[in-house]
C-alpha cells in the first residue's frame, strides 16, 4: 500500500537536539517575560478593554488622510489620540487612553469635532467602545486569574493520568508557548485585547491537545522499554512516530485559521494572527521542550 | 459486529436528524403545522453581529447611603427635641452618629432609639468627664439589605423605561454587587436610548427663596437655602443658557407620589409639547396644600437638579395635575414622559462600560466570518481528500457531520453567536479533523507493520482513542475556564469551541468508524485507501 507522506520514516533526535532548541526557548521567553513587565507596567499596546478610555471605529465615504484627522482632534483639545488607518479601507480606529469621568463626553467631543471639521467627508461611527478605568482593571485581574486557573487545572490532569514530571513539562511547555505568544505581540507593537487573552487561552488548549498526543505516545513505548538506558530512544521514536500527525493537525489548522486571517476582516485579524503564530509555537514547543523536558528531569530524579 | 454496527449508525441518523430540524429555523420560515410541532428559534445573534448598545452601569451606593443617612440624622434629632432629649452634642459618623448627653438622660435616649429607630443599633458608650458619649450604629447587613435593594430597584425602573422606550430582546441583569448590565440588539439611536437609561430623574418640586433672591449675587448661601441653575431656553433661537437661582432646601413635594406623566401639545406656548403630570391621593393633598400657602410665589420644578421651571402660582391647584413645560423636543418631552411614569432610580448610575456596534459593522462581520468559514472550510477539504484519499472523503463527511451537530446544538442550547464564536467554529473545522488525522496515522502505521486492513482499523482505532479522549479533555478543560471568565463575545468563542470538540469526539469514534465498518463488511477490501 501507498500513501502520500510529507514525512517518511524520519529519524530526528530531537533529544539531541534539545540545547539548541532550548536556546530558541530562552530568548523567546525572555521576550515574554519582557513583554509582560511592559504590560505590568502599561507600557505595552493595550486596548482600551484594559487601561479604560475610548476607542471608535470610525469610516468616512471620502479618503481623508490620518494627519489631516489628527491635526483636527488635537486642534479640538482631544490629548493623547492614537489613530491607526485600517489597510484597504476608508475606516479608521480612534484611540484615546483618557478615563477621567467624562469618558462619554470624550465619545460626542470627537464625533462633534470630525462633523464640524471635515463632516463632507461623510463621517460614520461604525462602532464605539467605552471602558472606565476601574473595569479595565477588573478584567486585567479576572484575566489573569482564569490563566492561572487553566494551568493549574491542566497541571492536576496531566499529573493525574502520566505522573508528575510529565504534568509539569507539559505545563512548562504550555507557559512558554503563552509567554512567546505575548513576546511576539510585544515585538509586533500589535493591540492586546480580550481577544487576544481568548487566543492565549486557546493556543493553551491546542498547545497541550499536541502535548499530549507526544507523551501518550511515549507513555505507550515506555511500557516495551526494556533498559532504562533507551529513554533517549523511546523519546526520539515516540516523537518521530507521531510527527507527521502532529504536522498534519498543524496544517489544517493553519489552513482554517489563515482563512480567517485574510478574509474575517479587521476585528478578527489580530485574534487569528495570533492563533496562527501561537499554533506554530505549540507545534514546535511540543516536540523540542515539552519532551526532551521530560528526558532531563527524569535523569535528574534518578 | 453487523449488531453494533446497526446500532451505531442509527444513534448517527438519528442525531443527523434532530440537528437538521434545529438547524432549520435558520434557513426557512417556519409556517403553521411546522411551527406548531418544530423547534423555529434561529441561531441568537450577539451585540457584535447585530449592532446594538452594551452599557455596564455602576451604583453610585455610597451617594445613596449617605443620603439615607442624613435622613435618619435629622429625624433623630427632630425626635430628641419632641421628647425633650437635651443633647450636648450630636455628630455623624461614618456609618451612624454619636449623641452626647447626661448620664440621666440616658434611658430615655435608649428609649426613644428603641421604639422608633429600630435599625439604630447600639454600638457602646464611654464617660467624658461629667457626659456621656452614646453611639448608634447602622449595622452593616442593614446597609447591605439596602443597598441591594436599591439595586434591585434600578433594575425595576431601568427594565420599565426601556420597555416603555420599545426595544426588542433586551437583556437587563444584575452583575456583581453594585452594577447593572444592559443589552439592547439592534437599536437606532443610541445617545438617546443613554440619556434615558442612565438618568436618575428625581423630580422635586421646591420653593424659591423669594425674600433673599433679590439680594443674592453669589457668594455664601444663606442658611437651609441652595443654588441650582436654571434652564432657560430661549424661544426664536432654540439656545439655551442658564441661570443660577436662589431656593430653599427642603423638597416640598418629590417625584415618587407621581402616578402618571403624558406629553401633551399646545397650552401656553402653542405646538409646543410639555409634560403633564398626575400625582396620586397624598400628591394631590401636598400640592393643594403648597399651592395654596404660596399663592404669589414661584415654585421651582427640578429634575435631577437642573431646575426646568419656576413658575408663579397664580392659584390654589386642587386634583392633583400640574405640568412641566421647559421649551422641550417632541422626544425630549417624550422621553422625559417616560423617566416619570418609571420613576426615580435610587441612586445615580454611572456608565463605566459602553460597547456601541453600528448595524453595518455587524453585517459585515457575518458576511467576512461566513466567507472565512466556507474558504477555511474548502481548504481542508482539499487537504484531506488530497492526503488520505478515499479514508480523506470520509473524514470530510465526519466534517460535515460536526458542523450539523454543532449548530443543531447551538440552536438547540439557545446559545448567542458571537464574531469570535464564529472563529470558533473555523478553528474546530481546523482542530476537528485533528482526531481523524490521529486515527489515520495510526492505521498507517498498523498497516506498515503489515496487518490486514480489518486488523489494523481495528487496532488502530483503538489505540488512537486514549490520545483522543486526552487531548480533548485537555482543551476542554480550556474553554470550560474561558466560558466562566468570559463576557459576551468571548463566550461565543468558548461555546461553540467546547460544542465543537465534544461533537468532534462523538463523530470520530461513533461516525467515520461506521462507515468503515460498513465498507469492511461489504466489501472486505485487501487494501485501503487512506
Amino acid at each position: 500500500m501507498k500513501f502520500i507522506e510529507i514525512v517518511k520514516d524520519t529519524k530526528i533526535d530531537f533529544v539531541g537536539l534539545r540545547n539548541k532548541a532550548f536556546v530558541i526557548s530562552a530568548i523567546l521567553c525572555a521576550l515574554g517575560i519582557f513583554a509582560f513587565i511592559m504590560v505590568s507596567l502599561g507600557k505595552a499596546n493595550l486596548s482600551v478593554d484594559f487601561t479604560g478610555g475610548v476607542q471608535i471605529h470610525a469610516r468616512f465615504e471620502q479618503k481623508v488622510d490620518i494627519g489631516t484627522l489628527r491635526g483636527v482632534l488635537l486642534a479640538g483639545g482631544i490629548k493623547d489620540v492614537q489613530i491607526q488607518e485600517i489597510s484597504g479601507t476608508k475606516e479608521f480606529l480612534i484611540k484615546t487612553k483618557s478615563s477621567s469621568s467624562a469618558e462619554q463626553d470624550i465619545q460626542k467631543t470627537i464625533d462633534a469635532i470630525i462633523k464640524k471639521e471635515i463632516g463632507d467627508k461623510g463621517f460614520q461611527i461604525l462602532a464605539s467602545n467605552m471602558v472606565g478605568a476601574t473595569v479595565g482593571k477588573a478584567l486585567k485581574r479576572d484575566a489573569l486569574i482564569a490563566m492561572a486557573i487553566s494551568f493549574i487545572c491542566i497541571i492536576i490532569y496531566i499529573a493525574w493520568r502520566f505522573t508528575f514530571i510529565f504534568g509539569l513539562a507539559a505545563t512548562v511547555a504550555t507557559f512558554h508557548d503563552v509567554l512567546s505568544l505575548l513576546g511576539v505581540f510585544y515585538l509586533f507593537n500589535m493591540e492586546m485585547n480580550i481577544l487576544f487573552i481568548t487566543a492565549l487561552l486557546t493556543i493553551a488548549g491546542y498547545s497541550l491537545t499536541d502535548t499530549v498526543v507526544v507523551f501518550d505516545r511515549i507513555r505507550e513505548n515506555m511500557s516495551k522499554m526494556k533498559s532504562k538506558k533507551d529513554f533517549a530512544d523511546v523519546i526520539n521514536k515516540s516523537i518521530n512516530s507521531v510527527l507527521s500527525r502532529t504536522l498534519i493537525t498543524s496544517i489544517t489548522t493553519l489552513l482554517a485559521v489563515g482563512a480567517i486571517l485574510f478574509l474575517g476582516g479587521k476585528t478578527l485579524f489580530d485574534f487569528s494572527f495570533a492563533l496562527f503564530i501561537g499554533v506554530l509555537i505549540g507545534t514546535y514547543s511540543s516536540v523540542f521542550v515539552a519532551s526532551p523536558l521530560v528526558f532531563l528531569w527524569r535523569k535528574k530524579a534518578r | 459486529m453487523l449488531k453494533s454496527l446497526k446500532l451505531r449508525v442509527i444513534l448517527v441518523l438519528i442525531f443527523l436528524v434532530v440537528s437538521i430540524v434545529f438547524c432549520l429555523p435558520n434557513v426557512v420560515e417556519m409556517k403553521g403545522v411546522w411551527k406548531r410541532y418544530l423547534p423555529s428559534d434561529k441561531i441568537h445573534l450577539g451585540l457584535d453581529l447585530k449592532g446594538g448598545m452594551h452599557l455596564l452601569l455602576e451604583m453610585d451606593t455610597s451617594k445613596m447611603m449617605e443620603n439615607v443617612l442624613d435622613r435618619k440624622f435629622s429625624n433623630f434629632k427632630d425626635a430628641m427635641i419632641r421628647d425633650g432629649i437635651r443633647f450636648l452634642g450630636l455628630s455623624k459618623k461614618e456609618n451612624g452618629i454619636s449623641v452626647v448627653i447626661r448620664p440621666e438622660q440616658k434611658d430615655k435616649l435608649y428609649n426613644l432609639a428603641g421604639k422608633e429607630f429600630t435599625d439604630f443599633k447600639a454600638g457602646g458608650q464611654k464617660t467624658e468627664g461629667e457626659n456621656l458619649v452614646v453611639d448608634f450604629i447602622f449595622s452593616e447587613k442593614d446597609m447591605n439589605h439596602l443597598r441591594e435593594n436599591a439595586v434591585n430597584q434600578a433594575l425595576e425602573t431601568i427594565r420599565n423605561r426601556i420597555d416603555q422606550f420599545g426595544v426588542t430582546e433586551p437583556v437587563i441583569v444584575k452583575q456583581g454587587d453594585n452594577q447593572i448590565l444592559v443589552q439592547l440588539p439592534g437599536i437606532k439611536d443610541p445617545q438617546r436610548a443613554l440619556e434615558l437609561i442612565g438618568r436618575t430623574a428625581q423630580l422635586e418640586f421646591k420653593l424659591v427663596d423669594e425674600e433673599n433672591a433679590a439680594r443674592y449675587t453669589g457668594g455664601p448661601v444663606p442658611d437651609g437655602d441652595e443654588v441650582l441653575s436654571l434652564k432657560i431656553r430661549n424661544r426664536e433661537t432654540g439656545i439655551v443658557t442658564t441661570a443660577p437661582i436662589l431656593l430653599k432646601k427642603q423638597a416640598l413635594l418629590t417625584g415618587e407620589l407621581l402616578t402618571d406623566a403624558r406629553v401633551k401639545i399646545g397650552g401656553e406656548f402653542n405646538n409646543e409639547p410639555y409634560v403633564a403630570i398626575e400625582f396620586n391621593a397624598e400628591g394631590s393633598r401636598i400640592f393643594d396644600k403648597i399651592t395654596a400657602e404660596n399663592v404669589g410665589k414661584r415654585i421651582a420644578i427640578i429634575l435631577d437638579n437642573t431646575v426646568y421651571s419656576a413658575p408663579v402660582v397664580k392659584e390654589r391647584i386642587s386634583g392633583g395635575k400640574a405640568s412641566i413645560t421647559g421649551g422641550f423636543t417632541m422626544d425630549e418631552a417624550k422621553d422625559l414622559a417616560i423617566v416619570l411614569r418609571a420613576g426615580a432610580l435610587p441612586a445615580p448610575v454611572k456608565v463605566v462600560q459602553n460597547i456601541t456596534i453600528g448595524p453595518t459593522l455587524g453585517q459585515d462581520s457575518i458576511r467576512k466570518g461566513v466567507t472565512a468559514a466556507v474558504v477555511g472550510a474548502i481548504l481542508v477539504i482539499l487537504f484531506m481528500v488530497v492526503y488520505y484519499r478515499f479514508s480523506g472523503v470520509i473524514a470530510v463527511i465526519a466534517l460535515f457531520l460536526n458542523l450539523l451537530y454543532l449548530l443543531g446544538a447551538f440552536t438547540a442550547l439557545k446559545a448567542t453567536m458571537t464574531l469570535p464564536g464564529i472563529a470558533g467554529i473555523i478553528l474546530t473545522m481546523g482542530m476537528g479533523v485533528d482526531s481523524n488525522v490521529l486515527i489515520f496515522e495510526r492505521i498507517r502505521e498498523e498497516l506498515r507493520l503489515g496487518k490486514t486492513v480489518r486488523a489494523a482499523i481495528d487496532s488502530g482505532y483503538e489505540k488512537a482513542w486514549v490520545t483522543i479522549f486526552d487531548s480533548h479533555i485537555t482543551t476542554l478543560i480550556t474553554t470550560f475556564i474561558l466560558f466562566i471568565f468570559g463576557t459576551g463575545p468571548i463566550k461565543g468563542f468558548a461555546v461553540t469551541l467546547s460544542i465543537g470538540i465534544i461533537v468532534n469526539l462523538f463523530t470520530a469514534v461513533f461516525g467515520s468508524k461506521a462507515v468503515f465498518d460498513w465498507i469492511l463488511l461489504k466489501y472486505k477490501p485487501r487494501s485501503l485507501s487512506i
